[in-house]
């Protein structure tokens, strides 16, 4: 990580946790994940997760490990394959005084529960004037370039963002993992949390105080002045290792982390493109309808006549994602193509 | 059962009743948007359940659920005016008909999606068993939405972890234009039951004292810790799916037998019989139910319609 963007985050915990020097430690993405849920649990009884296989085993990606033995099953409640009933269970469960955290082990599992996410979660508050607050965590794991094939490989963010009511988060550095799940389980509204698996076992900082992000906030991953790179989820580690190559081509690209797309944190990125004139958004979804498509067009409604060239578009192809190397290396975005538009924008 | 209890079951009753005519009305005359689903003769149902219930217990329900939130103590007034998207209305003017919510009165929510309702009621479940709480949520759901996945897959988790829920099917031997008995393979829903270890109860949907007794049986039996119960409650709904459904899947002489097993003429009938009603005191209350009608009808129609500046909030 680059010591400025270490910087700002120092600065940051310091602000929020107003004593002191804030020792920071080294963590895996899941690590920071799991220190998040155990310290929200401590922290506040109305706090229980749910979801399959999250008990004795701690998830299928160990996510939950040792929780059950420290909370015991009321807290830890682990239930059947029926993400409908999952979901159904946290949004019922919100609306009477508890704060469910709902794991969905797939992102292409939540499909099963997408009336309960769409048309109850997404609308109670709304349709019941404000009577109802629903302060419900529904985490899942995206992405590809695990092999993992069509149906456990998705990234379909935009379907939630692109509907009313829920918050979402994709968050890609464990501080980052940490401090927003700790904000998306205090949150009086609905938030999809949508973590990815390729990054669980990466390390990064996390501060050993308690350190909470806000949503809409996002973070500027590393500095640079002529062409901003904004990407999300594990795109952004691509987007940092595009940088060092632009770099040996003498561009200073500044590659930007929106970490929540509910709240979409546009001046951040406006600000960014003030300075460099253009823009690259990477993300793994489909490129067709994908995130990247609403910041675009905010760029070209905002920001029209700071743009000294079209904004350019990475990301994955409009395909179910392949089970072979050779194809889904195809399909996801990558450095290369990631440079390649960079250069192009750059006219370089 | 006590004498001014059964009263004040007869009262609902009749203003139940009388609300849903007073809806039909006020629909055919163009005031209401949208479409209404009435549950005109399925008032042994929402009455018998609800009065079973305490007042902090919750329910949900359905498309069809004004009788149900009369039931459990919904205001009139309020209640109508959401029906005609007012700003005094329930929900401010942003549910309408078929999404009605009064929290205070543990209403939450009469879910517009058939079979949406059950997931979310057991989620409440949860919530009461997570705090400990001595409550009960009675979820409403039409014969339709036991043939949704959403119905095997909280049932099944209901049941599991003995969850203080009462699932009550409302039969009413139709799912929007579908009978009933072409697209299921069963007589009595509440077989269904034996599929997750429940007790399953089969009742006379029109016998309002009969829902009460299965209701308050189920409701005691999940405060008590032992988990849910389905009921089915056979009734009838003497008006279409929506206002203006043509009917095509049954005859009139269906109909008119079900008229004359009507809910309410059962029961004020029988507190005839047992000389605790008089035929006036009944015409005496079927007036008082029309005339708070009127007053919610003056109420809704004089009231504005929300302001146009407030539609974005609580999103």
């Amino acid at each position: 990580m680059p010591s400025e963007a270490r910087n700002l985050r120092r600065i940051r915990c310091l602000n929020m946790s107003s004593e002191g020097n804030v020792t920071m430690k080294t963590v895996t993405y899941l690590e920071a994940m799991r220190e998040a849920m155990d310290e929200e649990l401590a922290r506040d009884e109305t706090v229980f997760l749910l979801g399959e296989d999250i008990g004795p085993q701690g998830g299928v990606f160990g996510s939950t490990r040792g929780l059950l033995e420290k909370y015991g099953p009321r807290r830890v409640r682990q239930t059947p394959i029926s993400e409908c009933a999952i979901i159904g269970a946290a949004c019922g469960a919100s609306l009477v005084g508890t704060r469910p955290v709902a794991e969905i082990m797939y992102f292409d599992f939540v499909a099963i529960g997408m009336d309960q996410i769409f048309s109850q979660v997404g609308k109670l508050r709304y349709m019941s004037n404000g009577q109802m607050t629903l302060p419900l965590v529904i985490r899942t794991q995206c992405g590809g370039g695990r092999g993992k094939g069509p149906q456990h490989s998705s990234s379909t963010e935009a379907w939630f963002v692109h509907s009313p009511g829920i918050k979402v988060a994709m968050p890609s550095t464990p501080g980052d993992v940490k401090g927003l799940l700790k904000t998306a389980i205090r949150d009086d509204a609905p938030v999809l949390f949508i973590e990815n698996s390729f990054l669980y076992n990466t390390k990064g900082e996390v501060s050993e105080e308690e350190c909470l992000i806000p949503f809409g906030q996002a973070d500027v991953k590393r500095e640079g002045t002529d062409v901003t790179i904004v990407a999300t989820s594990a795109m952004v580690q691509l987007a940092l290792v595009a940088a060092e190559s632009l770099k040996e081509l003498d561009i200073s690209a500044e590659v930007i982390d929106p970490r929540t797309l509910v709240p979409l944190d546009m001046d951040t990125i406006l600000r960014s493109v003030a300075k460099t004139n253009r823009a690259v958004i990477v993300h793994e979804a489909f490129t067709r309808c994908g995130v990247g498509a609403e910041i675009a067009a905010r760029l070209m409604e905002e920001a029209y006549d700071d743009l000294d060239a079209p904004v350019a578009r990475v990301g994955g192809l409009e395909v179910p994602m392949p089970f072979a190397q050779s194809l889904e290396e195809q399909v996801m975005p990558s450095v290369t193509k990631i440079v390649k538009q960079a250069r192009a924008v750059c006219y370089r | 059962m006590k004498t001014p209890m059964k009263f004040e079951m007869l009262q609902t009753m009749l203003i139940v009743r009388a609300f849903e005519n007073r809806v039909k009305k006020l629909y055919m005359e163009g005031v209401i948007r949208g479409t209404v689903h009435l549950s005109t003769g399925m008032e042994g149902v929402s009455v018998g359940a609800c009065m079973a219930l305490r007042p902090d217990d919750y329910i949900t329900s359905t498309h069809r659920g004004h009788g149900h939130c009369i039931a459990k103590g919904v205001a009139l007034k309020p209640m109508l005016a959401e029906v005609l998207g007012r700003a005094t209305g329930l929900c401010g003017g942003r549910g309408g008909t078929m999404h009605l919510f009064d929290v205070p009165r543990g209403v939450m929510g009469t879910i517009g999606v058939v079979g949406g309702g059950i997931p979310v009621a057991t989620g409440i479940g949860v919530g009461i068993q997570q705090l400990g709480q001595s409550r009960v949520v009675l979820c409403f759901m039409g014969d339709g939405a036991t043939n949704q996945g959403a119905f095997h897959e909280a049932l099944n988790l209901g049941s599991t972890w003995k969850l203080p829920v009462l699932y009550l099917i409302e039969n009413n031997l139709v799912g929007d234009t579908t009978p009933l008995k072409e697209v299921v393979n069963i007589e009595d829903l509440a077989d269904r039951a034996g599929a997750y270890g429940i007790p399953g109860v089969v009742v006379d949907g029109n016998d309002v004292l009969a829902v009460h007794r299965a209701v308050e049986e189920a409701a005691s039996r999940a405060r008590g810790g032992e988990g849910p119960t389905l009921l089915e409650c056979k009734t009838y709904r003497w008006e279409g799916h929506h206002l203006g459904d043509p009917c095509v899947y049954r005859t009139r002489e269906e109909v008119d037998e079900w008229r004359r097993r009507c809910p309410i003429k059962r029961f004020a009938q029988a507190l005839i019989d047992d000389q605790s009603l008089t035929s006036e005191a009944l015409g005496a209350l079927e007036k008082e139910a029309e005339a708070r009608l009127d007053e919610a009808e003056e109420y809704a129609l004089g009231s504005p319609e929300p302001s146009p500046d407030t539609v974005l909030e609580y999103v």
